[in-house]
């Protein structure tokens, strides 16, 4: 089922559409809540806050204002940072540098082994570590062009093409 | 600019990770419909990041879901299909199963009717039996005292009603070579209870001497009421008397029925 498909079923509040919905981008929203609350109860507490934003304020959403997977990425990455404030975290945003995404995989308690996070974990290996620096930030994090140009000291005109090219390689390499 | 450099300035990226303006949004949502090769792109990267994405994701638990369905009141769960679409198949195994049950049940009474009609069946096959035996020794009988009444070789002995019971008869049949003796006391009534007619042979010179030759003790139960007595060979009369049951060593005459000269 496509996001153009899944949609209108949402609107209509379609209960199986909730189901597809959270198979398809459940794991996705996961990564990046997690990757900014280290603790999984805080991760998962989040997670579960996002679906129910999601479901009762689908009306919010306009798709001539951008994609569905955007709208409920945002939501996930806001309602975290919520999360880190209200915990009293420090301001993590500025502290991660030294940590990433990768390091999602590090944790063998939580570790999904799966054929195809072995295969990407290959492949993340020889991504250039710029591109992970900057994935993380950008994606990741939610950073702004400048804030990332900041923190990485890349200057704040090539971080859009930096960011196409190591899209490019993950595309190259997931053949999408 | 066309449509291939818009697509290699990496605002798309950038749409997809949701990091542009409203106004930007706006923008980029607008060059999509236009242009398939954008909307195109945009998906792919989409499909990219969401891959990547999903497979650093750390183990998620299915109570999640549940949680998450819970505070929704959500009632369906992943694997209910919630419509099923051969509903009909459903009510034929429904209608099969009642139909079976049915069947079940007819048979059970069919079974019970055939085993009473069995019962039945057996009873009067019984009763027949019965009957037949009955029949067969009615008719031996009836046989017995034919063959006595029509062989010519006996000697009939007429016994008229005397006195106590004057529309009493009897007959006696007598073969004076095999010197049997034959009573027919059809014309005789149902002795009393406790009492037994006694059949005498006489002779009558140079005294009156009656000598006993039995008994009709079987009298109700003897169809024909052709009774064998004792032989006798030198008969000159013959008497029949109600006696005390076990019979008397000589005739009460008050209670002398029939009488009969040879």
């Amino acid at each position: 089922m496509t996001q153009e498909e899944l949609i209108p079923l949402i609107i209509n509040k379609d209960e199986r559409a909730f189901t597809i919905m959270y198979d398809m981008y459940s794991k996705s929203l996961f990564a990046v809540i997690s990757n900014l609350l280290k603790e999984t109860e805080d991760a998962e507490d989040t997670l579960q806050e996002v679906f129910v934003k999601i479901w009762k304020n689908i009306d919010g959403y306009a798709e001539k204002k951008g994609r569905f997977y955007t709208w409920i990425l945002n939501i996930a990455r806001n309602t975290a940072i919520d999360k880190l404030r209200s915990k009293g975290y420090n301001n993590s945003k500025k502290n991660l540098s030294a940590d990433n995404f990768v390091h999602l995989l590090d944790d063998s308690n939580k570790l999904v082994n799966s054929i195809d996070t072995i295969g990407i974990l290959e492949f993340v290996k020889k991504l250039k570590p710029k591109c992970i620096e900057i994935i993380e930030l950008l994606f990741f994090q939610g950073y702004t062009q400048q804030e990332a140009s900041d923190e990485l000291s890349i200057p704040l005109g090539t971080i859009k093409t930096h960011n196409r090219n190591c899209i490019n390689d993950l595309r190259t390499y997931l053949k999408v | 600019m066309d449509t291939k450099q818009y697509i290699e300035t990496g605002i798309l990226e950038l749409y997809v990770y949701g990091l542009l303006s409203e106004a930007e949004n706006m923008e980029v949502s607008e060059m999509a419909k236009e242009h398939k090769e954008i909307e195109a792109e945009i998906i792919s990267i989409e499909k990219a990041i969401v891959s990547l994405s999903t497979s650093f994701s750390p183990l998620l638990s299915a109570d999640n879901f549940e949680k998450i369905k819970a505070k929704l009141d959500l009632k369906y769960s992943k694997v209910i299909d919630i419509k099923p679409r051969n509903n009909w198949s459903q009510y034929v195994g429904w209608a099969a199963a009642i139909t079976l049950l049915l069947g079940i049940g007819y048979q059970y009474t069919q079974l019970s009717e055939t085993k009473n009609l069995v019962a039945t069946v057996e009873k009067e096959k019984t009763n027949l039996q019965d009957t037949l035996i009955d029949l067969k020794l009615k008719n031996k009988q009836t046989l017995t005292a034919l063959t006595i009444v029509r062989d010519t070789k006996n000697t009939v002995i007429n016994l008229g009603g005397q006195a106590v019971s004057p529309k009493s008869y009897a007959k006696i049949y007598w073969n004076k070579e095999t010197e049997v003796v034959y009573v027919d006391a059809a014309g005789l009534p149902e002795p009393p209870e406790g009492m037994v007619y006694q059949i005498w042979s006489l002779k009558l010179l140079p005294q009156l001497t009656p000598t006993s030759i039995g008994l009709l003790s079987d009298f109700s139960t003897n169809n024909e009421k052709m009774f064998a007595v004792e032989k006798t060979a030198d008969a000159e009369a013959f008497g029949i008397t109600l006696e005390p049951a076990g019979g008397s060593k000589s005739p009460t005459m008050e209670q002398l029925y029939t009488l009969g000269k040879v």
